[in-house]
């Protein structure tokens, strides 16, 4: 039983990991009074784009890729596209002022375009589908911090899974120390709260507006690779993100805009996504699958029903700051 | 020397809004941002190394090239053009309508009851308008019910409304695999409708497009002549004004999403009664979320939609085409449909404004 459990964890965590890339990347967006719904989209873009990132250094240096660097080069692609779904986000909204829910979804239909186009394209052109050789493969899987993974129970629970679960971890405690504990940070949310307050306090909100949307699009562009490079183990699978980017979104709500209470959340969504494999009902498994989604529904319902003021979202989100319109 | 520090002052550029626009000058933006868009996109085919004017030429050969691919390509507009409406009844009142996508689903789920269960069982005229009464039904009340929960406690209908896409999703996927999948069948599909339930066609298309052509006219009456029409246009505006002004909001909401879905089980209907003649998760293919590009290109005006609706058909047809002849993939459509509608909405904002340049020279910027 408690063998079930330990795994159950184990693969909830692992299953969680997008979400919470996911959920931080839309908390910083948001924190900055935007409300970015293409997250689906730049997570397709972070996705296909570390993927192919990765082929194609394997590709140039020949036999002997180095998984590490592999890795890396997909880590940072992904963030630099996601980045750049987020800037053409915040170029429409914070420039040319468009209405933000609209340009979210227009980035939500690009973004899973993009994806799959260059799926298919790059996966065509590379004789059938996009895939990573084996040494990139394996810096993907999980890495056992020696001593530390070998205490029992604990060492399984905490210490063997792969490198970007802790850089998803580390992403939201920096993010929470950021927001409660950094000048910068306090700034960033006086932003999201009241941009006519801050700037009059001198705070330069396009800036901040901007930086905060385009790294926040970066990180959900991760989110979007961890989908490509460990849930689908470095193969490029056609509509691989389906949904992730929307759960995303709806964590946000639920870890009420707070970075740390993400980690939680996303584990608890992770949980669900994996349930089946792991605890038999006497239902089809298609209940099964439906059970985040309808989850979601409930918690969105029941968070709508008891509103409190301190953890509701920035104030400012989904309008557009015309300094001249105040 | 004071007005040398001012015109340090000045930034480079500043922005002002117009008080006014002549109709050619808003068109003519408009018309630069498209051909932008589909230079944009021409740039991209380019960088596939494939040739960008034969690409438009297949694309449009792919739309018209014979009747039978202008068949096609009506059939693509239909449900298209049917939930395009039926979302500008939410968008119209700001309310975020996603789940268009699902209401298809659950239309087409409706429908299909009465088309695979009944269909030796009725005569042909009732089974068909029995099938898309429960449609209709089918699909208002999946749109009822994120209105019911944000009329009650102000429930984000953005999340709720997406949600639902996916929850209608996996029970096409129940379906196909328990109780409505085809006798004699190893593969998890549903059966194919009988004759008796399928769509008599019209001049080569089922008559679908005779409704909704209706619709268009119809919408545009609801929009623009009725009360209800009004009470959208006002609680779109500012809910509290409507309420000063003594409509009631929650009453608004749930009638508006209930028309709203109503119309997208309609489009699930007719495509499965007109054009699919089953069901599979592929039936609302994407046009629930499409549909929401068209409603907003049009800026909600029925009309607009008809030629919105059409110029994206072309659009997705000829990217199949350009599967076949040109070897790029036919998700290039959604792509291309993105980055159009990138710049179109861009392009609002110099309709809005006008640009300055330091100098004092008025420039109105295209």
């Amino acid at each position: 039983m408690l063998n079930i459990i330990l795994k159950l964890i184990v693969a909830a965590v692992i299953a969680g990991t997008p979400l919470l890339l996911g959920a931080l990347g839309e908390i910083l967006t948001e924190k900055s009074g935007n409300t970015n719904l293409g997250v689906e989209g730049m997570m397709y873009m972070g996705a296909v784009s570390g993927i192919a990132g990765a082929y194609f250094y394997e590709k140039a240096v020949g036999g002997n890729a180095n998984g590490v660097v592999g890795a890396l080069i997909a880590l940072l692609i992904s963030f630099l596209i996601g980045a750049f779904g987020a800037l053409i986000y915040a170029f429409l909204t914070i420039t040319l002022r468009a209405n933000q829910n609209v340009t979210g979804l227009t980035l939500t239909i690009f973004g899973t375009g993009f994806g799959n186009f260059f799926g298919d394209y790059f996966g065509k052109k590379a004789g059938g589908s996009l895939v990573v050789g084996d040494a990139i493969k394996s810096a993907f899987q999980g890495v056992s911090i020696p001593v530390l993974s070998k205490i029992p129970v604990i060492g399984k629970l905490l210490f063997n899974y792969n490198w970007i679960v802790y850089f998803a971890i580390l992403v939201a405690i920096a993010m929470a120390w950021f927001f409660n504990k950094s000048r910068v940070g306090l700034n960033l949310r006086a932003v999201g709260e009241d941009p006519g307050t801050a700037d009059a306090a001198g705070i330069n909100v396009t800036k901040y507006k901007y930086i905060a949307t385009v790294v926040g699009g970066g990180i959900c562009g991760i989110g979007g690779m961890y989908i490509s490079m460990v849930s689908q183990g470095g193969v490029w699978v056609y509509d691989c993100v389906s949904g992730y980017g929307w759960l995303a979104v709806a964590l946000v709500i639920f870890a009420t805009w707070d970075s740390s209470r993400a980690i939680l959340v996303a584990l608890v969504f992770g949980a669900l996504k994996i349930m089946r494999f792991y605890v038999e009902l006497p239902i089809p498994s298609q209940f099964y699958d439906m059970a985040p989604y309808i989850v979601t529904i409930l918690v969105l319902i029941l968070t709508s029903m008891r509103e409190s003021r301190e953890h509701a979202q920035p104030k400012s989100c989904g309008t557009n700051y015309f300094r001249e319109e105040r | 020397m004071s007005s040398i520090k001012t015109e340090q002052q000045v930034p480079l550029v500043r922005m002002v809004k117009r008080d006014t626009i002549t109709q050619k000058k808003t068109w003519t933006i408009r018309a630069v941002a498209f051909v932008c868009a589909l230079l944009t996109g021409a740039l991209l085919i380019l960088f596939l190394g494939k040739n960008p004017v034969q690409a438009y030429m297949d694309m449009i050969q792919g739309a018209f090239g014979s009747s039978v691919l202008r068949q096609e390509t009506i059939k693509v507009a239909i449900p298209l053009l049917i939930t395009a409406i039926g979302i500008s009844f939410a968008f119209k009142m700001k309310f975020w309508n996603i789940g268009a996508e699902g209401q298809i689903l659950l239309g087409a789920i409706g429908a299909g009851y009465w088309g695979f269960f009944w269909a030796d069982r009725l005569p042909k005229v009732i089974l068909i308008i029995v099938m898309m009464l429960s449609a209709i039904l089918m699909g208002g009340l999946y749109g009822l019910l994120p209105a019911l929960c944000k009329a009650k406690w102000g429930t984000n209908e953005t999340l709720f409304t997406l949600m639902l896409n996916y929850i209608a999703l996996y029970m096409i996927k129940y379906l196909q695999n328990g109780p409505w999948k085809a006798p004699r069948s190893s593969f998890p599909k549903m059966a194919m409708l009988q004759p008796e339930a399928r769509l008599t066609k019209i001049l080569g298309v089922h008559w679908g497009w005779i409704a909704a052509l209706l619709l268009v006219i119809l919408a545009w009456i609801y929009f623009n002549k009725t009360k209800q029409g009004y009470e959208i246009s006002v609680v779109g505006e500012s809910n509290n004004t409507a309420r000063y002004a003594g409509i009631n909001v929650g009453k608004v909401f749930r009638r508006t999403m209930f028309l709203s879905g109503a119309l997208a089980g309609l489009a699930g209907f007719l495509q499965v009664a007109g054009c699919d003649f089953t069901i599979t998760e592929t039936t609302a293919g994407g046009v629930g979320f499409t549909a929401i590009t068209v409603a907003w290109l049009a800026h909600m005006n029925p009309y607009g939609m008809l030629g919105v609706a059409f110029f994206i058909a072309i659009l997705e047809r000829g990217c199949n085409q350009i599967e076949t002849t040109m070897a790029i993939p036919a998700s290039v459509s959604s792509l291309l449909i993105g980055i159009i509608l990138f710049f179109m909405l861009g392009c609002e904002f110099f309709i809005n404004y006008r640009l300055i340049f330091r100098g004092g020279k008025e420039v109105s910027h295209a």
